[in-house]
């Protein structure tokens, strides 16, 4: 099959997909292996497309002109691949996961849920194969409409509240501050075709360029560069296979794969180092980064503390952009599928602690490593990798990020990284220490023997013969399989590194 | 043309904006409806006031016409009847809504109407 | 004589014969309905011809009764008109065909069979101002038309009706003299009523003062027509009362006319003439641009009427343009005129999705509409669709009108800044009174105490109006991806019109 095929086909399949879900609804295993089978095969084209790109190619599929000049079109290049990849994935991991939690946590409105997910699937593989800043804007916005009814998806009075400050700062955002900067630079440039080496160099002046990154930078409001980070936390309202998902892939990855994208193939590096506002964009990078991981200590909620801690994770991303040079753009690219991985391990494991043990509180995991060790250990490996230590895979994406602040001569950004690390794991791994070395706290020791198995009966988890109260097992695999990738990362990311610098000496 | 001789614009303009003044100021329906009239009066008037050719007589042709002879311009005035064709349908109108108005409310002033609606 | 040689007085003429036979012989039951929903498609299909006659062979001309021109009343149809003869009679059509049931439930059957022959009326008039190329002739229709409008809205359910036709009536008339007036003062410049003729005389015209009034009169009348800032106050209070089928077509189109006559009127006779005096004209309309839709869209997210929130949210999107009309430029009208178009869509739409919510639970009011999501999900889905369109999300309609209109605007400089970031506010301010439709449908319970999962039963909009709906739905989804057809119709009649200008 034709690469042209195969980008079609990738993107067309989660649509068909969410359409036959919406009509098997009613029985739920076809639909739940439905589900996962599409997954599979979307993974399957996907990765089909990878040889062509390594091998220096970049396929692309031009649709049709929309407007005059501003067409409808696909192009993969290094990053882009890297990303669907990762999104398409970690998809088949999380519908499994997903099928476990909402049978698991009784959730209402299956239906809905996993067609909404394939839309937002496809919204995030059209961003990674958008060919101009057009199609990756259309697909963009998709996104976050289509993740609007994921997250208000309990349609309680909260879930309503943190859906309109997740839809009213993305909606707001995009309209008010990312179509401006599209609209000038059509206007100046006449493109928005995404070029290696830019399309800003020539045609606009340093000032206006200036101007026109600080409204791109926070126009991607999925960046959740401080103040637009709100809608993050707020979206955690949304049932966990959301947040993983979502929150840890897909949508805070499309915004910092747009920064990527902006950064690299719209403004081009070498005109991105002359700017000023670039280094304005960096201390609001390395500032969201401090103090979002400042507010990550202070809550007590498991999935508060973790959305604040994306929210500083999406900035190392952000500040990589902003360096500008070869090293820490590939730092933020690799921290793409870093960060991908460990966060995705940690919010599944949370949301395993909750479909067990229905615990939401950190002050509420201590001793739990005795009767879910299995998801503890993920969880370490998770937070591990998030820190950034050997040997795991968050190690590398760090450490050529301070590479690319030492290149960039950029000594205070160093510093940053460094004091975000220990910030990081002063909030990461006191909830596995205490889940591990302290004991349960009294009123779970007390109600253990007469509560649990009387209600929930499909829910009884893993290992209950062995006296562990362990997760579903659809909720454990998974799991399981992408802490082990945080592991494996670290020592196969050569292939990784070396592809998405293929950008800076590849042929395009 | 002195300004005095001018007069026919004096009228229009002067009738216009009493008419206007009615419409906007009045609460009363029925003298809005007045006020109405008398603005498009005024718009009538002056149509047919600048058609008069001096020294032209009605344009109505008689037998064979004197070549010297001039006429004042008819087609101001044609366009006028139309015009007052749409004033009386326009009047008529408003006059029948004042009437229904006051079978639903009672009234026909405009503040009354409101305090009605408001405390419905 | 051939029947395509007699299209262009065909579609204006058609509707007005049917009227009175409607009201004498056609008057029982459904019959009236049948009958201006039969004529209304029928012209439709002529001004579909026409467009494609225009697009092949450029503007038609019609001489009435054979009258050379300027001596009689000729008919003039470019681009422009026949884009509007197509909106005109499309959203006549969508509306009755979609308001069946609805104009049932609103209206006492006895009654319908004058509001459809003042509805074919209003039809005329209004097909009457696109199509012909006289002044004073775009007077007449304008008066049949709003005269007809004027009986229409005064038919609505509640008694509030009866005193926004008369607001609405006191405006329009005082809006139509103003016109008038300013027609006059023309004449006296140039002593012909031909638009065309017209502005060759003004070309030898040495004394411009009369003519900057006339531009004046004519301005102000039709701003008044247009519901345009500050003077947009009856245009919500008329929409909300009037019954909901005559909402969907006067929404849909009939202030547009006055905003194309407006257009015409402009860049055929002023700007050729008064250049500089007609530039500075212009630019007073922008503050007010800006004043309509930064109100509008204000004033909308208060609102708790849905009828009454879409009819300020109109008066900022004809807010928008208007000021694609007064940049003078070629891309500020081509902008105006996509928008026309699209606005159209959008609009219709979205009164066609309140009128199934009128129909079914007898109230566009959000207090009582709480739940609506899960008992008609087709129709508030449509409605959520043509918000997420008037918004301006990529792959709508809106979208693409946004798009030019800032690519238009962009082009004043400093200016064009400032009211970019204007027209981009007031687009947020369209994010929230739509999402609060979301919400109160999505996420509240019924107030009408049939709240509890039992008692939710399915309760769609009548099948016509459903399926229309998610036509225009579609149309608007159809022309975001695919905007070829609006955009050479604008940039034709762009180029025909700004050819007059140095």
């Amino acid at each position: 099959m034709s690469d042209q095929t195969l980008i079609l086909l990738a993107l067309s399949l989660p649509l068909i997909f969410s359409g036959v879900i919406a009509i098997t609804g009613a029985n739920r295993n076809l639909r739940d292996s439905l589900m996962v089978g599409s997954a599979v095969v979307l993974f399957i084209v996907v990765a089909s497309i990878l040889p062509s790109v390594v091998a220096g190619g970049r396929p692309s599929v031009e649709l049709f002109d929309i407007m005059p000049g501003l067409a409808l079109g696909f192009a993969i290049e290094p990053l882009g691949m890297i990303f669907a990849l990762v999104a398409s994935g970690l998809w088949v991991l999380t519908s499994i996961y997903g099928i476990g939690y909402m049978r698991g946590a009784q959730e209402k409105h299956q239906t809905r849920f996993f067609a909404c997910f394939s839309i937002a699937i496809f919204a995030a593989l059209g961003v990674a194969f958008a060919e101009n800043m057009f199609t990756l804007f259309i697909f963009y916005e998709v996104l976050s409409l289509s993740t609007y009814p994921l997250v208000a998806h309990k349609g309680s009075e909260q879930a309503k509240r943190g859906a309109r400050i997740y839809l009213g700062l993305l909606l707001g955002t995009s309209i008010g501050l990312l179509l401006p900067a599209m609209l000038i630079t059509w206007w100046l440039t006449g493109t928005l075709a995404f070029q290696p080496g830019g399309i800003l160099q020539d045609n606009v002046s340093r000032s206006v360029g200036a101007i026109l990154l600080i409204l791109y930078m926070f126009g991607i409001g999925k960046a959740a560069l401080m103040p637009f980070h709100r809608w993050l936390p707020s979206a955690m309202v949304a049932p966990t296979p959301v947040s993983a998902l979502l929150h840890a892939v897909a949508v805070v990855k499309a915004g910092v794969f747009t920064v990527l994208k902006v950064s690299v193939y719209l403004f081009g590096l070498e005109y991105l180092q002359s700017l000023w506002s670039a280094d304005l964009v960096m201390w609001v990078a390395a500032f969201t980064l401090l103090a979002a991981s400042i507010v990550a200590l202070q809550k007590t909620n498991l999935k508060a503390r973790l959305a604040y801690s994306t929210v500083s994770q999406l900035s190392y991303i952000v500040l990589g952009a902003m360096l500008a040079n070869e090293l820490a753009v590939t730092g933020g690219g690799l921290h793409i599928v870093m960060h991908a991985f460990g966060k995705i391990t940690l919010f599944f494991c949370a949301g395993a602690i909750y479909v067990a043990a229905h615990k939401t509180e950190i002050s509420q995991m201590d001793g739990l490593g005795r009767k879910m060790p299995i998801t503890m250990f993920a969880f370490l490996l998770g937070a591990l990798s998030v820190i950034g230590a050997p040997p795991l895979g968050g190690f590398w994406s760090k450490w050529n990020l301070l590479l690319g602040a030492v290149d960039a001569q950029q000594q205070i950004m160093i510093v940053v990284f460094l004091l975000s690390t220990l910030l990081n794991i002063a909030y990461l791994l006191p909830p596995v220490v205490r889940a591990f070395l302290l004991s349960p706290p009294k009123e779970d020791r007390d109600d253990h023997h007469d509560g649990h198995h009387e209600d929930h009966h499909d829910t009884r988890g893993f290992g209950h013969r062995f006296g562990l109260s362990e997760a579903p097992l659809f909720c454990l695999i998974p799991l399981s399989l992408t802490a082990i990738g945080t592991l494996l990362l670290f020592f196969f990311v050569g292939p990784i590194r070396g592809f998405i610098q293929s950008i800076f000496t590849g042929v395009m | 043309m002195t300004l005095l001789g001018l007069y026919n614009y004096w009228i229009y303009i002067l009738l216009l904006v009493v008419g206007l003044y009615a419409v906007l100021v009045k609460s009363n329906y029925v003298k809005r409806m007045i006020g109405l009239g008398i603005f498009q009066a005024a718009v009538f008037l002056l149509f047919i006031s600048m058609d008069k050719v001096e020294g032209g007589t009605g344009p109505i042709i008689r037998g064979i016409p004197d070549p010297d002879q001039l006429f004042s311009n008819p087609l101001p005035q044609v366009l006028i009847l139309t015009a007052i064709v749409v004033g009386i349908a326009v009047t008529a109108l408003g006059l029948a809504l004042a009437i229904r108005i006051r079978e639903e409310y009672g009234t026909i002033e405009e503040n009354e109407i409101r305090r009605q609606d408001h405390e419905a | 004589m051939t029947l395509t040689e007699q299209l262009p007085i065909l579609v204006v003429v058609l509707p007005m014969f049917v009227a009175p036979l409607l009201a004498v012989l056609a008057s029982r039951g459904q019959l009236p309905w049948l009958v201006a929903t039969i004529t209304s498609a029928l012209t439709f299909v002529i001004a579909v011809a026409l467009t494609s006659q225009v697009m092949a062979s450029g503007q038609i001309d019609y001489a009435l009764g054979n009258w050379p021109v300027p001596f009689g009343i000729g008919l003039t149809i470019g681009p422009l008109s026949a884009m509007i003869l197509m909106i005109v009679s499309g959203a006549s059509t969508v509306a009755l065909v979609a308001g069946r049931e609805s104009m049932n439930a609103e209206v006492d059957p006895s009654h319908q069979a004058l509001l459809y022959a003042s509805w074919l009326l209003a039809l005329t008039g209004l097909l009457g101002i696109a199509a012909t190329g006289d002044a004073f002739n775009v007077f007449v229709f304008m008066e049949i038309s709003s005269l007809a409008s004027y009986v229409m809205v005064a038919n609505g359910p509640k008694r509030q009706a009866l005193t926004a036709s008369f607001k609405y009536l006191v405006t329009g008339t005082l809006g139509a003299t103003f016109y008038l007036v300013g027609v006059g003062y023309l004449y006296m410049m140039t002593g012909t009523l031909n638009i065309a003729d017209m502005s060759v005389r003004l070309g030898e015209v040495s004394d411009t003062l009369p003519v900057m009034i006339a531009g004046g009169f004519i301005m102000l009348g039709l701003a008044l027509k247009a519901a345009l800032f500050p003077m947009h106050a009856w245009m919500p209070n008329a929409y909300q009362f009037a019954p909901t089928p005559v909402a969907i077509f006067f929404a849909a189109c009939s202030t547009k006319v006055a905003l194309f006559v407006m257009l015409r009127f402009q860049y055929e006779l002023l700007l050729p003439n008064l250049g500089p005096h007609a530039v500075f004209l212009s630019s007073w309309l922008i503050p007010l641009c800006v004043g309509g839709f930064l109100v509008g869209s204000a004033v909308a997210m208060f609102e708790r009427d849905l009828k009454r929130m879409l009819g300020y949210s109109s008066v900022a999107q004809l807010a928008y343009i208007v000021l694609g009309i007064s940049l003078v430029s070629s891309a500020g009208i081509t902008a105006s005129m996509i928008h026309f178009f699209n606005h159209a869509l959008i609009k219709a739409a979205l009164f066609v999705a309140v009128a199934g919510m009128i129909v079914r639970f007898g109230s566009s009011n959000l207090d009582q509409l709480g739940g609506i999501g899960k008992r008609m999900p087709l129709t508030v889905l449509g409605f959520v669709l043509a918000g997420v369109s008037l918004i301006g999300v990529p792959l709508t309609a809106g979208f693409i009108s946004k798009w030019y209109l800032i690519q238009a605007v962009l082009a004043e400089g400093v200016l064009g800044i400032v009211l970019t970031v204007l027209i981009l506010l007031s687009s947020l301010m369209a994010v929230v009174y739509i999402w609060k439709v979301v919400e109160v449908a999505y996420f509240k319970e019924p107030a009408d105490g049939h709240g509890g999962q039992a008692a939710i039963t399915r309760q769609e909009a009548p099948l016509p109006l459903l399926v229309v709906l998610w036509v225009l739905v579609a149309a608007n989804f159809w022309f975001g991806i695919d905007p070829s057809l609006p955009i050479s119709l604008a940039t034709q009649a762009a180029a025909s019109l700004v050819g007059g200008i140095q």
